[in-house]
């Protein structure tokens, strides 16, 4: 939001270098090796990771990414369950979080009276500001016994029984699974998204919507015609953002999730994520064992496609940050 | 707007380790100051969690006699295996005993420090408390998920007097590696060849059926929250929480009442002699013997770097095998019997020693 409406001013002269004297030399070099570092650590994280995941990947090959066998008794251990789960999770939520964080967007630049703008831009701010573990205990406390009593029943009686995706919604109502572990997340990446898309609605030239509107369009042709046009890029950069939080997203998602190391073709079934599964294992892995090399190795999966989903969402939202 | 959102949960792992390292650094770093005094000794211990209570309350109460203060890290049996390998604890605990290999290979002495036992939990409306009659090979099928319905001939035929529901099973599991898993598995393997041909023992498992929950409040929310849901917890997590329990038949064909004088029953049919005191007190004989109960242990290296810590150590679990009865009691936990802990004290006598002189004097 601060970089709005910079673009034009180009940049700043610089003074003349004078000679430095001992405290600037010092600050610079400070500073330098602050930068250094950073780059530094994000490398020693990955070699790490990808070091001790090693052993993993030589001792089952490729196939270690969709073998769907985990087993540590025998030893056998596959990512293929945790990263199926980690992706369903992360598209669910985002399908669940979009719709409802454009209607907040929408809300906030277009239509809400400027006086109510800030106090609910702020609140959705805060909801990202609520640690994730409070997310994970709402959601076994209060929203599993709710989705198991009241959603889910519903859910499998009416959708349950429609042709073509009503396979999606059978099988015993836990209140805890995959959809409801997509719910929680939907609503933890609900703040990232708004803001973004907020910010850019908020960049579309007044002179476009100015016009649309003296065309006599209504608010939603606007928004159709011009906004979202406007800012579709942006729009799908924020959507990015939304998933690489939703992709790493550990206490939560193992609250609620049902931790079953199996692949349900219902969306109320049991399943695991890469994060929850390195976060309830990594306690009994003992140093050396194969279970610890997998751990990591899953680890890795995840910062490359985590990584993945940040460098296409700063890929696409360029534009706007270069400004 | 340049919120670069690379979720804090990503390096968990090397947060933990950080974590596990500063601990371990501080506490090294009281214990040097600390040793310089006679009496007042810190020593370190980490692992299982399911013995914490005990260990906590013990601490407490022993500071004062012995002018020992414990600091025990409950990080998991896994992570404490892993910490005294390091050396950087005193002991490490576990809930699961090594192989006589291990020890050897890391130079460490095992024994019991105290016992506890699990219970089979259940959510069936019109079911009470200690009601319900269910065998080990029963519990198997059901977590093999081949008994689906409580209503199943098998498990009426056995609970004539209840009147089971058309209900589906949902069994429920610890989804975190845990001792409690293994030993919850290990008697599922005693009683059913197919569990131990198909799934087998360990702290974490490839459950066939159900759903995961993590730790003992985990499984129990997940019991409470769904209808027709069964797990297992520790005795002690089950009787402060009020949860339904069941009977289960042990070996002896008797179904016996998850009660402290059953567990201690099969406390005192168990064999103590075999190397490392792993002791499986697993389907025990005896008719009052209740099935699921299990020692967990202290790892003490054989070859301690400070003989005054190591000692400090022994002398703790002296105390409390003579004078922690009553608090292990009262946490629903099984002290180790006398003649047991007489034959640990020989061993910490025989095995535990620094420049060829044993640490254990005893007092």
């Amino acid at each position: 939001m601060q970089q709005a409406a910079t673009a034009s001013v180009g940049t700043i002269p610089r003074p003349a270098r004078r000679s430095s004297s001992l405290g600037d030399t010092i600050f610079a070099a400070a500073c330098t090796a602050a930068g250094g570092f950073v780059l530094l650590l994000l490398g020693g994280i990955i070699v790490e990771l990808f070091l001790g995941g090693l052993p993993a990947f030589r001792t089952f090959g490729i196939p270690f990414l969709w073998s769907t066998e985990w087993d540590p008794v025998t030893e056998v251990f596959g990512a293929g369950v945790s990263i199926y789960g980690t992706i369903i999770t992360a598209v669910l939520a985002i399908l669940l979080a979009v719709p409802l964080a454009f209607g907040v967007a929408f809300y906030l630049t277009e239509l809400a009276p400027i006086w109510l703008r800030r106090p609910v831009g702020t609140a959705v701010e805060l909801l990202a500001a609520v640690p994730s573990i409070i997310y994970g205990m709402w959601g076994f406390f209060l929203i599993a016994p709710i989705m198991a009593q009241y959603v889910q029943p519903f859910m499998i009686d009416s959708v349950g029984t429609w042709p073509v995706i009503g396979f999606l919604f059978e099988g015993p109502p836990f209140g805890t699974g995959i959809f409801t572990a997509a719910l929680i997340l939907a609503i933890m990446i609900l703040p990232f998204i708004a803001a973004t898309m907020r910010d850019v609605f908020e960049q579309v030239p007044p002179v476009f919507k100015e016009s649309a509107y003296g065309l006599g369009c209504t608010t939603w042709e606007v928004m159709k015609g011009v906004v979202l046009p406007y800012t579709r890029i942006s729009v799908a950069g924020g959507i990015m953002l939304g998933l690489g939080r939703a992709l790493g997203e550990t206490m939560a998602v193992t609250f609620v999730i049902g931790n079953a190391n199996r692949i349900t073709t219902t969306l109320f079934g049991p399943g695991n994520t890469i994060a929850s599964v390195i976060a309830l294992e990594f306690g009994e892995s003992e140093i050396g064992s194969l279970k610890l090399s997998a751990l990591l190795a899953l680890g890795f999966i995840l910062f490359v496609l985590s990584f993945i989903v940040l460098a296409l969402s700063r890929f696409l939202l360029r534009s706007r940050l270069k400004a | 707007m340049a919120r670069t959102q690379t979720g804090p949960e990503r390096d968990t792992v090397n947060r933990r380790t950080l974590l596990l390292g500063t601990g371990a650094a501080i506490g090294a770093g009281l214990i040097s100051a600390r040793s310089a005094m006679a009496q007042a000794v810190t020593i370190t211990g980490a692992g299982a969690t399911f013995p914490n209570p005990v260990y906590q309350k013990w601490a407490e109460a022993a500071k004062g006699p012995t002018g020992i203060t414990l600091n025990y890290q409950s990080v998991g049996s896994g992570a404490g295996i892993n910490q005294i390998r390091n050396r950087t604890v005193d002991f490490g605990a576990s809930d699961a005993p090594l192989s006589v290999a291990q020890l050897n290979e890391h130079n460490l002495l095992q024994f019991p420090a105290v016992m506890g036992s699990l219970v089979a939990i259940v959510n069936i409306p019109g079911v009470e408390n200690e009601k319900m009659k269910l065998t080990g090979e029963l519990l198997a099928d059901i977590y093999l998920g081949k008994i689906r319905r409580w209503n199943d001939p098998k498990l009426v035929e056995m609970n004539r007097e209840l009147n089971l529901p058309n209900l589906a099973i949902a069994p429920v599991y610890r989804a975190d590696g845990s001792g409690t898993t293994f030993v919850w598995v290990s008697y599922l393997s005693a009683v059913s060849t197919e569990w131990k041909e198909k799934v087998g023992i360990g702290t974490s498992v490839r459950f066939p059926a159900g759903t995961g929950a993590r730790g003992n409040e985990g499984v129990a929310g997940t019991v409470k929250n769904i209808r027709g849901a069964i797990g297992y917890v520790e005795n002690a997590y089950a009787i402060t929480n009020r949860l339904v329990t069941t009977q289960i038949r042990n070996k002896a064909g008797n179904f016996v009442l998850p009660v402290q004088e059953n567990f201690i029953a099969a406390a005192e049919n168990a064999d103590w002699s075999t190397p490392g005191f792993a002791a499986s007190l697993i389907d025990q004989q005896g008719a009052k013997s209740w099935p699921i109960v299990s020692p967990t242990f202290i790892l003490l290296p054989k070859n301690p770097e400070s003989a005054e810590r190591s000692r400090a150590v022994m002398r703790f679990f002296d105390w409390a095998y003579k004078n922690g009865d009553r608090l292990a009691q009262e946490l629903e936990y099984i002290p180790i019997p006398t003649v047991v802990a007489d034959r640990i004290r020989t061993a910490w006598g025989t095995e535990i020693k620094v420049n060829g002189q044993p640490v254990w004097q005893p007092a």
